[in-house]
C-alpha cells in the first residue's frame, strides 16, 4: 500500500475542488452594485425591484434546469403558487405579515413542487417539458375560474401589506422598503442556493444532469434526488412571486402564464445557466435592454432582443458569462505564453 | 479455496419473440478473472444488464454470496458490491476527471446526500479519489474536464467510477473497445492491475486480452451458455473453433 501521500492533496486538481466553494474575490461586487443602485436612482426603484425579483426568480430555476437538467417549461407554476398564497391570505384577512407570508408562500409553492415533481419527474425529455407547461396551464386555469377566492381574470388588487416589522411602509410609490426588501430576499435565497450546488448534493445533481444512466450505475436515488431539488426550486421561486405580490400589492394571472415563464428561460440562458451568476446578468441584460429598447423603438423592442438570443443560441451557448468565461481563458493563455 | 460470489440459475430474458438469454447457470468466484466472449448479438450485454439490475429477467434468479438478489434494484445492488463499466462511454463529460470519481466515492462513503457542507471540504472523499486516479496513473489528468481527454484515458476514467464504488463484482463490458491499438496497453495495465480480491468479469472481442487475463472463459452464443471452461479448453474446443474462435479468426 502506498500511504496517501501529502502531495495528493496538494495536487491542483484537489486544491480546485477543495476550494470551489470559497468567496471568489468578485462575489461581493454585485451586492455592491445592488446597494449602490438604491443611493444612485431613487427614480428606478420599482425597476430595480422588479428586476431583482427576475433574477431571482431565474435562480430558482438555474437550480432545476442549470444544475440538475430538469427541463421545464412551466416554472411561473411555483412562482404564482407563491404569489397567490400572499395575496389570497392578505386580501381574505387571513394573514399578512410580510415575512411569515413569504415563508408561506415558500411553503406553497414547494407541495406543489413536491406534488408535481413526484409524478412528472418519472419522465424526462419532451414529455416532461409538455407535462410541466400542462400543469403550468391547469394551475392558471384554476386561478381564472376561482373567481371568489383569486379575483378570477381581474386578479386581486389593492392587496394589503402591513409595514415591514410594524415601521417600514410599503408605498407602491416611492418603493424604498421594497427594493431593500427584495434584496434582503435575494441574498438569503441565493446563499442558500449557493451551499446547495457546491454541497455534495449539488454536485450529485450535476452528476444527474450529466448522465443520469451512470448516476443510477453508481447507486444514487436519482429520482428521490430530482424531485428534492424541484421542491427545493420551486419553494424560492415562491418566495419570488410572494415578493412580486408584496411589492406590487397586486396577483394577477399573469404569475402563471407562459410568458412569465418562456421570459426567466430567455433569461437563463442569456445569462448562462448553471452559474449562480448566470441569472443576475442575464436579469440585468435582458430587463435593461428590454427598458432601454422600449424607449428608443417603442414598435419594435422585441426584435432587437430576438436578434440578440439568435445570436447567443448560435454562438455562445453558455451566455453571456460564457463569453465572459472564454476570453478570459485566452487572455490567461496569452499571458502564459508572453 | 474458492468462494462463490455471483451466481444466477436458470436466468432467461426474452424481449417479445427474442430470447436474449435462456436458461443460464453461471458462477464467478470471489478474485476470478472470468471472460464472457460469443459472437455480436450472442446477448453479453443483456446478461450484464440481467446482474446489474437494468433489467428483470423473465425466469431464474440472481445470487450474491448465496442471497437472492433477482428482485432487487440497480442502485442497491451498487451498494452490494455490484459495480459496472459500459461498452460505450457513460461518463459525466462535462465535469473533470477528479469529479467524475468524487460522485461515484461521495454516493459510496454516504456523502453525497449532505446539502449543508461544501463539496469540498470532504477531504477524505477528494483523497480517495485522487488516490484511485493515481493508481491508475490519471493524476495528471484529474483536473481536465473528462470531454478534453484522448479516448484511451476516458476508457480509463469509466473504470475510475466503477472502482470508487469499492465493489466485490466488477463486470467490464468491453473496456478497451474504440481505444485505437497504440493506447490500448494503458486498458491493458489497468485490468491487470485491479485489486486482487474483486471478482472480475469482462466482455471482450479482443481474443489477446482475454487469453491474457482470463482463468476461465464462457461461451455465450444466441443467449444461451453454449461452452465454459478454462483458456486452454476454450482454445482447443472445436465446436468453439467452428462457432467463434474461427469466424474471429478470419474477421
Amino acid at each position: 500500500m502506498i500511504p496517501p501521500a501529502p502531495a495528493l492533496a496538494e495536487h491542483p486538481a484537489a486544491l480546485a475542488l477543495a476550494g470551489r466553494h470559497r468567496l471568489r474575490i468578485w462575489e461581493p461586487i454585485p451586492w455592491a452594485l445592488a446597494l449602490a443602485f438604491y443611493f444612485a436612482f431613487p427614480n428606478y426603484l420599482g425597476f430595480g425591484t422588479e428586476l431583482l425579483i427576475t433574477a431571482l426568480f431565474a435562480l430558482s430555476l438555474d437550480l432545476a434546469l442549470g444544475y440538475a437538467g430538469i427541463i421545464t417549461l412551466g416554472h411561473a407554476a411555483f412562482f404564482g403558487a407563491g404569489a397567490y398564497t400572499v395575496g389570497m391570505l392578505a386580501k381574505h384577512g387571513i394573514w399578512n405579515e410580510p415575512i411569515t407570508s413569504l415563508i408561506a408562500a415558500g411553503a406553497t409553492a414547494a407541495v406543489v413542487g413536491l406534488g408535481s415533481g413526484l409524478v412528472l419527474l418519472r419522465t424526462q425529455g419532451l414529455t416532461l417539458l409538455m407535462l410541466t407547461l400542462c400543469t403550468m396551464s391547469l394551475l392558471e386555469e384554476a386561478a381564472n375560474m376561482g373567481h371568489e377566492y383569486t379575483g378570477g381574470f381581474d386578479g386581486l388588487d389593492s392587496v394589503p401589506i402591513p409595514p415591514l416589522f410594524g415601521l417600514f411602509e410599503f408605498n407602491p410609490l416611492y418603493p424604498k422598503t421594497q427594493y431593500l426588501y427584495v434584496l434582503a430576499g435575494l441574498f438569503l435565497c441565493f446563499v442558500f442556493v449557493r451551499m446547495l450546488v457546491y454541497s455534495p448534493f449539488g454536485q450529485s445533481l450535476t452528476g444527474i444532469r450529466e448522465n443520469t444512466l451512470r448516476m443510477h450505475a453508481v447507486g444514487a436515488p436519482v429520482r428521490a434526488r430530482l424531485v428534492t431539488c424541484y421542491t427545493l426550486s420551486a419553494a424560492v421561486a415562491g418566495i419570488a412571486g410572494g415578493l412580486w405580490a408584496q411589492a406590487n400589492a397586486y396577483v394577477n394571472l399573469t404569475t402563471l402564464g407562459l410568458d412569465r415563464a418562456a421570459t426567466v428561460i430567455i433569461i437563463l440562458i442569456l445569462g448562462g445557466y448553471g452559474r449562480l451568476y448566470g441569472a443576475f446578468v442575464g436579469a440585468v441584460a435582458y430587463m435593461g435592454l428590454s427598458h432601454f429598447l422600449a424607449q428608443l423603438y417603442p414598435t419594435a423592442w422585441q426584435l432587437g432582443l430576438g436578434l440578440l438570443l439568435v445570436a447567443i443560441a448560435l454562438c455562445a451557448r453558455n451566455g453571456i458569462l460564457g463569453i465572459g468565461e472564454s476570453l478570459l481563458r485566452r487572455f490567461g493563455v496569452t499571458r502564459a505564453r508572453s | 479455496m474458492t468462494a462463490r460470489l455471483l451466481e444466477t440459475r436458470g436466468l432467461s430474458r426474452n424481449f417479445g419473440a427474442l430470447a436474449a438469454a435462456r436458461g443460464i447457470n453461471f458462477r464467478l468466484d470471489a478474485g476470478a478473472r472470468h471472460a464472457l466472449i460469443g459472437p455480436n448479438g450472442a446477448g453479453k450485454t443483456t446478461f450484464i444488464n440481467l446482474l446489474t439490475g437494468v433489467l428483470h429477467p423473465t425466469d431464474g434468479q440472481v445470487l450474491l454470496k448465496g442471497h437472492d438478489i433477482t428482485a432487487i434494484t440497480e442502485a442497491e445492488r451498487v451498494k452490494l458490491g455490484i459495480a459496472r463499466t459500459f461498452q460505450i462511454n457513460r461518463l459525466f463529460r462535462g465535469i473533470s476527471v477528479l469529479e467524475n470519481v468524487y460522485v461515484a466515492v461521495a454516493e459510496r462513503v454516504g456523502a453525497a446526500p449532505s446539502m449543508v457542507r461544501p463539496a469540498g471540504k470532504r477531504t477524505d472523499v477528494i483523497e480517495e479519489s485522487m488516490h484511485l486516479l493515481e493508481t491508475l496513473k490519471l493524476q495528471d489528468d484529474a483536473r481536465h474536464r473528462v470531454s478534453e481527454l484522448p479516448y484511451g484515458r476516458q476508457r480509463l476514467v469509466e473504470i475510475a467510477i466503477a472502482l470508487g464504488l469499492k465493489p466485490e463484482v466488477l463486470l467490464l463490458d468491453e473496456p478497451a473497445a474504440g481505444v485505437p491499438s497504440a493506447e490500448s496497453h494503458i486498458i491493458l495495465d489497468a485490468i491487470g492491475g485491479l485489486p486482487a480480491h474483486i471478482g472480475v468479469l469482462i466482455i471482450e472481442h479482443d481474443m489477446d486480452v482475454v487469453f491474457r487475463f482470463a482463468e476461465r472463459i464462457t461461451v455465450l452464443v444466441s443467449g444461451a451458455v453454449f461452452a465454459e471452461g478454462t483458456p486452454k479448453e476454450i482454445a482447443a474446443s472445436p465446436d468453439v473453433r467452428a462457432v467463434y474462435l474461427g469466424q474471429a479468426a478470419h474477421g
